[in-house]
């Protein structure tokens, strides 16, 4: 099977710096490959490059085995490829539904012809993503700024399923949560697999990777440095990929 | 943590003609404008407007000085204006009523600027603890003090310049530090015994009062400012609140003394005006002194976010746009055409810095 | 990001309270003014606290879309006073080309409102793509609108407007006569002496319909959602797809829009054009705005909360002038006004969210 996405020798550069420097890696529906690599190592650039934040200077991106272009979020979210970022992006001062469509709000008509945002139906259609869950909301009328961290990821994740998404980049989803939060978060990464979503996950957290991750790719200093099964290593490994230990002679 | 910057800051880079350029442009453009005013306006490079560009100012750099120890902290003050003139008019009717009483002079001057002084300290106070202990965002807080204060000094002036100032203080703040007359000796602060007015044109004046006064104040508040813990302590509280109160600085203390500090420096605007003017002034409304102030104190390079200002920045700042005014109406240009300058300078200003973020 | 109990809360009544505080106030502050102040409960007196509002309710709406994307438009008083020169000058200039009076006057306040937009733009333009601060965009804006209208007046005034300028300016949509019944728009002549009770301000109920239009976008549309969005948290509107630059030059086109109505509305009403006309009415619309809830921080706030902040410092400020009380007290008591609203905003913590 082909993979669903895939970048190839991407290239980017900020005036002098290469952040991301011929990074080529692919992720398959259904896995999870998570991204690991120290502070400055281009991570985030290389997923911004995916979800069109940036725009590389050199190499290209192909999905579901066909070349495309990703300029703007938009381009990105409209080919199914959606960002969690660390913040989780969410509107404090807007509830749970209002969250989840927005930036692309159901309207109908007032009057004949005056869009107005249909609350009632963003209402149900974000509860029936919610519900297949497993962290529970009780309202979905409430403000994100009452939300426990866990309720505001699975708030976050319910806005991709909903749209769609067919890749899913999650940025150190279980930063800043409590033990219980954190396994209900990688339960939910393990109920995404089965939905044959692809996954890349940005972690430091050794266990996490472990724990849910089908491949482990290391970058360090804009380059990639190991690209391996999880079955095939061990977190001591990784830890030397990523600080670089291996090319200590 | 997946939060590199991906714009990493050039501050180690070798300085290049235009970053140097643009980290002093304001300075830069106040030699430019010099040089430019010079030609297309008769007399401003005489001595005589030497006087109207360096030390009218007087009171702006006051304004400014004191919206430089706020806006550093990340705040803002709205109220220097109406501080200022509610210290005007305060001192003004102190020196009348002691003037009218017969008190002398000397005594009637230092009591009435004291007062002035005196009773600037009291929207500072007010406007900083709101803004540190209940926590008043200072935007809101200053309004609030700028109406007040607006309204209290409306009261005691009745709407009307105060008069009755004794004419040595217009002497004094118009005035220079010595004076010599040829064949006389050199004299402080007055003229020479016997000269009259016919033979002013013969007299030499050294170094204008109220330059020196701005000058000292400013040294003062520099060394403040670059030189004590307490300017440190301000530097750091605009750059990270958080931080500053984690490493044991109380905050809210400081704060309160900002802004106690900033209406003090306004009501030296303010007592100064009376020796400049010989009356007691209010500040009219429209006549935005304190945003005229912050404007001349981001020109300087000070950033609105906090942690970042000169004073020697914000001094340039308000000479620039003393210049400008002054300039353009020497060459001939109608004054509305300053308030279009300055508009569009301040955001010249502001997008220079933030195309060069290391300004001063 | 730590769980959030819910703690016990207040009482309901309480509650309720903290959530009306505005509106109780103005209430209660209606009622003292009818006790205290002479001839304060009367038609006249009512409806003079709108048409004087006018301006205020305006320039207040305006900043409440700027306000509530967490930024601030400082120059909506002097935009007025552009507005107002603008059209007084349009409307003198169309006469002399020929329209006439009703066409000249209809012709330069469409005009107005066409070029009224343009400061708005450069606003939202200087803060979304140059990223300049809205209070140094604003603030320049200011002084520029100041300095262009000063400079189209001459310094003094425009006047010379037509007689049917100020008709349309103070018309009210009835009128009634005791002994002589009920007519609309216009009444006969009258003479000297005769009671004529005029119902109804034709000024305000315009303003009352383009506010209530206002009020359904920012309520009802993608456009108001978004506008709280930006003001929320313009990261997460950026990453779902918002064109925040986009929807901020918006936003302070509309600010710009509505200040200039406003302007244009007192030509209608004063016959002239001032270019300082406005310089008193950004503190009120701003406290107007904080009274009505909205946060300065932005993501908070509704135009009905605004009106009712607006509201309330119109009834005070007609009701210190029907008590006769000089102007510095009104000055002192918005002063004051502001501070306790900010207070009390910070002390019951239903109203809004928290100050950083």
């Amino acid at each position: 099977m082909g993979y669903l996405l895939e970048v190839k020798n991407i290239v980017k550069r900020f005036g002098g710096l290469v952040a991301v420097d011929n990074v080529s890696l692919g992720v398959n529906p259904g896995e999870v490959v998570a991204l690991l690599g120290d502070n400055g190592a281009g991570k985030s650039t290389l997923i911004k490059v995916i979800s069109g934040v940036h725009s590389p200077e050199e190499g290209e991106i192909l999905f579901d085995g066909k070349r495309v272009t990703i300029e703007t979020p938009m381009d990105a979210l409209s080919m199914g490829i959606e960002t969690i970022y660390q913040d989780l992006a969410l509107a404090e001062n807007l509830n749970v539904y209002s969250n989840i469509f927005l930036g692309r709000e159901i309207t109908k008509k007032f009057a004949g012809f005056i869009p107005v945002l249909d609350h009632n139906y963003m209402h149900s259609e974000a509860q029936k993503v919610l519900d297949t869950l497993v962290i529970k909301i009780p309202s979905l009328r409430a403000r994100i700024k009452s939300l426990s961290g866990g309720q505001r990821q699975a708030v976050a994740i319910s806005r991709s399923l909903y749209w769609k998404a067919r890749l899913l980049i999650m940025d150190e989803p279980t930063a800043a949560l409590g033990v219980a939060q954190q396994s209900q978060v990688l339960e939910l990464v393990e109920s995404l697999k089965h939905r044959g979503i692809g996954i890349i996950l940005i972690s430091h957290t050794m266990f996490d990777v472990f724990k849910v991750a089908d491949r482990i790719v290391v970058l360090r200093r804009g380059q990639k440095v190991a690209d391996k099964k999880r079955s095939d290593t061990t977190p001591d490994e990784i830890v030397s990929y990523i600080v670089g230990a291996d090319s200590v002679q | 943590m997946s939060n590199e910057n991906p714009y990493p800051t050039a501050s180690l880079e070798r300085p290049t003609a235009v970053s140097v350029l643009a980290r002093n442009w304001a300075l830069a453009f106040l030699i430019l404008l010099f040089v430019v005013f010079s030609i297309t306006g008769r007399g401003f490079f005489s001595l005589a407007n030497f006087r109207n560009v360096f030390y009218q100012p007087t009171t702006f750099i006051f304004l400014a000085a004191a919206e430089t120890f706020v806006i550093i902290t990340g705040g803002i003050d709205l109220s220097v204006g109406f501080v200022m003139g509610l210290s005007s008019v305060m001192a003004a009717s102190i020196m009348q009523t002691l003037a009218a009483s017969g008190i002398p002079v000397a005594e009637t001057l230092i009591v009435g600027s004291a007062v002035g002084l005196a009773i600037s300290l009291i929207p500072g106070l007010v406007s900083g603890v709101l803004i540190a202990r209940f926590r008043v965002p200072p935007f809101i807080a200053t309004l609030g003090m700028w109406g007040i204060t607006n309204g209290i000094t409306l009261a005691i002036c009745q709407g009307f310049p105060v008069t009755g100032v004794p004419n040595a203080a217009v002497n004094l703040g118009n005035g220079y530090l010595a004076y010599g007359f040829p064949g006389k000796q050199l004299t402080m602060f007055a003229w020479p015994a016997g000269v009259v007015d016919t033979q002013a044109r013969q007299l030499i004046r050294i170094f204008p009062n109220a330059l020196l006064l701005w000058i000292l104040v400013i040294l003062v508040l520099w060394l403040i400012l670059n030189r004590t813990r307490f300017g440190q302590h301000t530097f750091a509280i605009g750059g990270n609140m958080e931080a500053a109160k984690r490493a044991g600085i109380n905050v809210q203390r400081h704060l309160i003394t900002i802004y106690v500090l900033s209406s003090f420096l306004a009501g030296l605007a303010g007592v100064y005006n009376v020796f400049q003017s010989g009356v007691g002034n209010f500040t009219p409304f429209y006549a935005s002194y304190e945003l005229f102030a912050i404007a001349a104190v981001v020109i300087g390079g000070a950033s609105l976010m906090g942690g970042k200002g000169s004073l020697f920045g914000s001094v340039v700042g308000v000479l620039m746009l003393g210049v400008l005014e002054n300039g353009l109406s020497i060459s001939g240009v109608p004054s509305f055409y300053r308030f279009i300058a300055v508009g569009v300078i301040l955001v010249f200003a502001v997008v220079i810095d933030q195309l060069f973020p290391d300004l001063f | 990001m730590t769980d959030r109990a819910k703690t016990a809360g207040p009482s309901a009544t309480s509650s309720f309270i903290g959530r009306h505080w505005a509106a109780l106030f103005l209430v209660l502050e209606v009622i003292v003014f009818c006790i205290v102040a002479d001839g304060f409960f009367t038609l006249h007196t009512f409806q003079l606290v709108f048409i004087a509002g006018i301006p205020l309710f305006l320039l207040a709406v305006a900043e409440t879309f700027v306000i509530i994307t967490g930024g601030i438009d400082l120059s909506v008083g002097f935009i007025f006073g552009f507005g107002t020169v603008v059209s007084a000058k349009l409307i003198v200039a169309f006469q002399g080309l020929g329209l006439g009076d009703a066409e000249a006057i209809l012709v330069g306040c469409l005009a107005t409102l066409l070029i009224g937009i343009i400061p708005g733009y450069v606003n939202g333009w200087l803060v979304a793509r140059l990223r300049v601060p809205p209070f140094i965009a604003t603030y320049s804006m200011l002084s520029v609108s100041y300095g262009i209208s000063e400079i189209l007046v001459e310094g003094s005034q425009a006047g010379n407007l037509p007689y049917l300028a100020t008709v349309v300016g103070t018309s009210y949509f009835a009128y009634f006569i005791p002994g002589r019944g009920l007519s609309f728009f216009s009444h006969e002549r009258v003479t000297r002496g005769t009671d004529v009770i005029s119902i109804l301000p034709v000024m305000v109920v315009v303003v009352f319909v383009i506010i209530l239009i206002f009020a359904f976008v920012l309520r009802n549309t993608r456009f108001g959602q978004h506008t709280y969005a930006i003001g929320g948290s313009s990261d997460a509107a950026v990453r779902s797809g918002i064109s925040v630059k986009w929807h901020l030059e918006r936003v302070y086109m509309i600010s710009s829009f509505l200040a200039t109505l406003a302007g244009i509305l007192y030509t209608l009403q004063y016959a002239e054009g001032k270019a300082d006309a406005g310089a008193s009415y950004l503190l009120d619309s701003i406290v107007a705005v904080v009274i009505g809830g909205a946060s300065l921080y932005g993501g908070v706030g509704t135009i009905g909360g605004t009106l009712i902040g607006a509201l309330l410092l119109s009834v005070l400020e007609t009701g210190l002038r029907v008590l006769g009380l000089p102007n510095f007290t009104i000055y002192v008591t918005v002063g004051v006004i502001l501070i306790v609203a900010v207070l009390v905003d910070q002390f019951l913590p239903e109203r809004t969210d928290s100050y950083r």
